[in-house]
């Protein structure tokens, strides 16, 4: 039954964690490769992109579906669900929660979701174009759109509770996460969260020139650089993360194995500037970190790092920068803050969710993974930057940015101690 | 609301409670070669709606749709933009299948029409990528009314309308938001939308009579018919809407949604879930199965569809269910995928604010498994306090809300 007003004493805690990355696919081999600086970009593989004018990206290597998902599900979706479904897999066998053992209508699921099930998608378009409408295929409807992910996990582990499917660009995954806490207050127990995305095909990628933010950079040691002073830009990347979001009572009944953490706070805006520019002010984002921290009742002074949204772009990384230091003032030159995805590329959907699942283990560790490629922080972004190698650091609360094309902003503080 | 056959509120109203079906041979694009040939087509006059002309460049149909419909609900709901408190704006809004338009146009342009596997990016048209990525839709409501708080797009197939405007409630209660400007809107008739659904046989053949096509709970449906739109509902705290004296429609009182973990978009026979969310609803508000005086239906006119419905309604509701006013729009305005769910939570707040329930058109043979009243094809006079709203679809999902006339409002009379 889910209550009609929402119960704040419901607290929403993280038991699992499931990571198929550029850089790594299970959650021990991400993280052993994220802490040691290993970067997952290279040239693009999937398909012949000697034509294009971005060659680069970080790719999921090694996967197989096979190994995960039966055949007869396989050819129903998008190389983006069954990265979802394997992550999802991963997360449950992480927390020990078997979701047979559960009430259905206890478990909810709500992803983020970007782009959907481009390669499906561009497949049958292309049948329906070069052959004919017979020629669309009856997976087509059910495999590309948006809800594809959140439905087949639904089906899949048998979850009845309410689901959702957001979609807020790059900041979708902070966002899937504070609904599924909106969703544990209305009394659910368990949520299967985050997001995945699968950008890297001929179309999609066609499409992402569009948006004016990747880098022509042919060498994968320069292509991306957040906060750098040749910034240029981005390199799509594919994978993400999903993480299993529980009642903190229900959490602690079952045993569950770890709490990795608790969501104690969140806030979105959006610049509401310009169809595809930032505002040039940056205020928006220093108030999604400022709300997230108020509702969270966390002091600027408490938070120990800052996982940053890092474009690569620079007037972006500036206005980031900018946007951290009216939040933190003073304290901004002590303050630790790292941009990990500068391993895997942008994930648009599954950025967010994977830079969650990073702080988590950071606090979980005490090591903070490194932003690589910062060399030289570029004028404006004079931050307390983690680089070259993971930092040891004692971390109880940390805050995790994120954008999205259009103007999103979101901001989620995780806390170690629940 | 930009609807077939109605592309205003009291356009649409006038249409559906007057039973005129939109639903036509499609005339977008050549629809020879597929199976389901016809739809419910907006005649969308940009200029009208009050488009700019970059808007209308930049984008997509659907995206119009929204921004045409939130500047009539912006106009209605008299809020001042200028001293509303604009960090807490919100904006929730829900679509199924985004910038289909756009990407296809895109595509067949970098494809040599279908030839290329590997595309041309020189042949890229502009407005590529807010046509890839959905949130678009609620990026663009975002800037058009300055709205800086929260926003986000809400994608769960069918239910999405429904789901949009729910998660705009819990942002409200959650005070995350003051206001959330949300709804949802759609543009799939386009070739490649509708070749999705041939395929699954889930659209009605019945092209030499598309006026009569859309059957819901008629023992001769045949499928659904594509439709196209869009919704915007101004949702606000009720203390804030009575302050400042605002015309206030109706009060939001339940919502709740089930996913039957079953199949993508198969439903089963026992309708348990869906059955399960209206009560939840119910639940949520106190709702007792006699206050109920409307049931605006899912309805989408499949075998499958209206059968699990009626079903859910006699299980939820027990007798009281034959007693209730059941209705399906999109018996004239067809199915808008994800946007039908907010153009029929209008209709339920117009249905309350204006006492009349619309009818199902077309509904001339009963079906033995529905037999409940579908108000066929006469609007009917009566006073609505309590109306009932489902959606239910893609992905198993089960949707259901309920809008009510607020106490406040029943003391001191209208």
């Amino acid at each position: 039954m889910i209550t009609a007003v929402p119960d704040p004493s419901r607290r929403a805690v993280v038991t699992g964690i499931g990571v198929v990355a550029p850089n790594g696919i299970g959650t021990a081999d991400w993280w052993q490769a994220t802490l040691a600086g290993q970067t997952g970009i290279g040239p693009i593989a999937r398909f012949d992109a000697s034509g294009y004018p971005v060659r680069l990206a970080g790719e999921v290597k090694g996967f197989e579906a096979e190994d995960w998902i039966e055949r007869r599900l396989i050819v129903q979706t998008d190389h983006w669900t069954h990265m979802a479904l394997a992550a999802t897999q991963m997360a449950l066998e992480d927390a020990k929660l078997d979701p047979a053992e559960q009430d259905p209508e206890s478990m909810s699921v709500i992803t983020a979701s970007s782009s959907g099930g481009n390669d499906f998608g561009q497949k049958e378009i292309q049948a329906l174009w070069d052959k004919g409408p017979m020629f669309v295929g009856a997976y087509q409807s059910i495999a590309w759109f948006y809800a594809a992910t959140t439905g087949q996990l639904s089906i899949r582990h048998n979850m009845k509770g309410p689901c959702g499917v957001v979609i807020a660009e790059g900041a979708g995954g902070l966002e899937a996460l504070q609904h599924s806490r909106r969703t544990i207050r209305r009394g659910v127990d368990t949520v299967v969260s985050g997001g995945l995305e699968a950008p890297i095909g001929p179309y999609a990628l066609t499409c992402q020139l569009d948006h004016g933010h990747l880098s022509r950079e042919e060498d994968p040691e320069l292509v991306y650089r957040p906060f750098d002073a040749r910034a240029s830009g981005h390199v799509p990347g594919e994978g993400g993360a999903i993480l299993l979001v529980e009642d903190l009572e229900r959490a602690r009944e079952r045993g569950a194995p770890q709490i990795y953490g608790e969501i104690v706070g969140y806030a979105a805006t959006n610049d509401a500037h310009h169809w595809r520019e930032r505002d040039p002010d940056g205020h928006q984002l220093a108030r999604a970190m400022e709300t997230a921290l108020e509702s969270a009742g966390v002091a600027p002074e408490e938070v120990d790092a800052v996982f940053a949204d890092g474009m690569g772009v620079p007037d972006a990384d500036v206005l980031e920068a900018k946007a951290i230091r009216e939040v933190f003032g003073k304290r901004t030159g002590e303050l630790r803050v790292t941009a990990p995805k500068s391993m895997v590329g942008r994930l648009y959907a599954g950025g967010a969710a994977l830079d969650v699942a990073g702080a988590l283990l950071a606090m979980r560790d005490g090591s903070l993974p490194p932003t690589i490629n910062l060399d030289e922080p570029a004028d404006g972004c004079d931050l307390n930057f983690v680089t070259g190698s993971a930092q040891k650091a004692e971390l109880g609360t940390v805050l995790v940015n994120a954008r999205g094309f259009g103007g999103f902003n979101g901001a989620l503080v995780l806390r170690r101690e629940v | 609301m930009v609807a077939p056959g109605g592309p205003s509120r009291e356009a649409f109203w006038e249409a559906i409670t007057a039973g005129r079906t939109a639903t036509r041979g499609i005339t977008f694009f050549d629809p020879s070669g597929f199976r389901s040939q016809i739809a419910a087509e907006v005649d969308f006059d940009q200029d009208a709606a009050g488009l700019t002309e970059h808007e209308v460049r930049r984008m997509d149909r659907y995206i119009q749709f929204a921004a045409a419909a939130g500047m009539e609900a912006m106009t209605d709901s008299g809020l001042d933009l200028e001293a509303a408190a604009r960090g807490r704006m919100g904006v929730s809004l829900g679509s199924a299948v985004g910038g289909t338009m756009v990407l296809e146009d895109g595509y067949v342009a970098v494809s040599n029409r279908g030839k290329d596997w590997l595309v041309d990016p020189d042949y890229a048209r502009p407005f590529l990528y807010p046509g890839l990525v959905p949130s678009s839709l609620a990026s663009e409501l975002a800037l058009k009314f300055g709205a800086n708080g929260p926003a986000v797009v809400i994608s769960t197939g069918c239910t999405s309308g429904i789901d949009a405007i729910g998660y705009a409630h819990q942002m409200i209660q959650d005070d995350e938001a003051d206001v959330v400007i949300s709804g949802a809107a759609e543009s799939p008739i386009s070739p490649i939308s509708m070749a999705c659904f041939d395929p699954i046989k889930a659209t009605s053949q019945r092209n030499d009579d598309p006026a009569h096509a859309s059957r819901p709970f008629d023992r001769d449906r045949d499928g659904f018919v594509m439709g196209e739109g869009g919704a915007v509902l101004v949702l606000e705290e009720m203390e804030s809407a009575l302050a400042r004296g605002a015309h206030i429609y109706c009060e939001l009182t339940g919502f709740a949604s089930r996913g039957n973990a079953y199949h993508m978009t198969g439903l089963t026979k026992e309708a348990d879930e869906m059955t399960e969310a209206v009560l939840d609803a119910m639940r949520q508000g106190g709702t007792q199965p006699q206050d109920i005086n409307y049931i605006n239906a899912h309805g989408s006119g499949t075998k499958q569809n209206d059968r699990h419905e009626t079903a859910a309604y006699k299980k939820a509701l027990g007798d009281q269910a034959y007693n209730i006013p059941i209705s399906s729009i999109k018996s004239m305005i067809g199915h808008s995928l994800g946007a039908i769910g907010a153009i029929e939570m209008s209709a339920c707040a117009l249905a309350i604010d204006r006492g009349v329930v619309p009818p199902t058109a077309n509904w001339e043979n009963p079906d033995p498994e529905c037999d409940l009243d579908y108000t066929p094809r006469q609007a009917r006079q009566t006073p609505v306090d309590c109306a009932l709203s489902t959606a239910s679809g893609f992905g198993g999902f089960q949707s259901a809300m309920i809008f009510t006339t607020p106490p406040e409002l029943k003391e001191t009379g209208p």
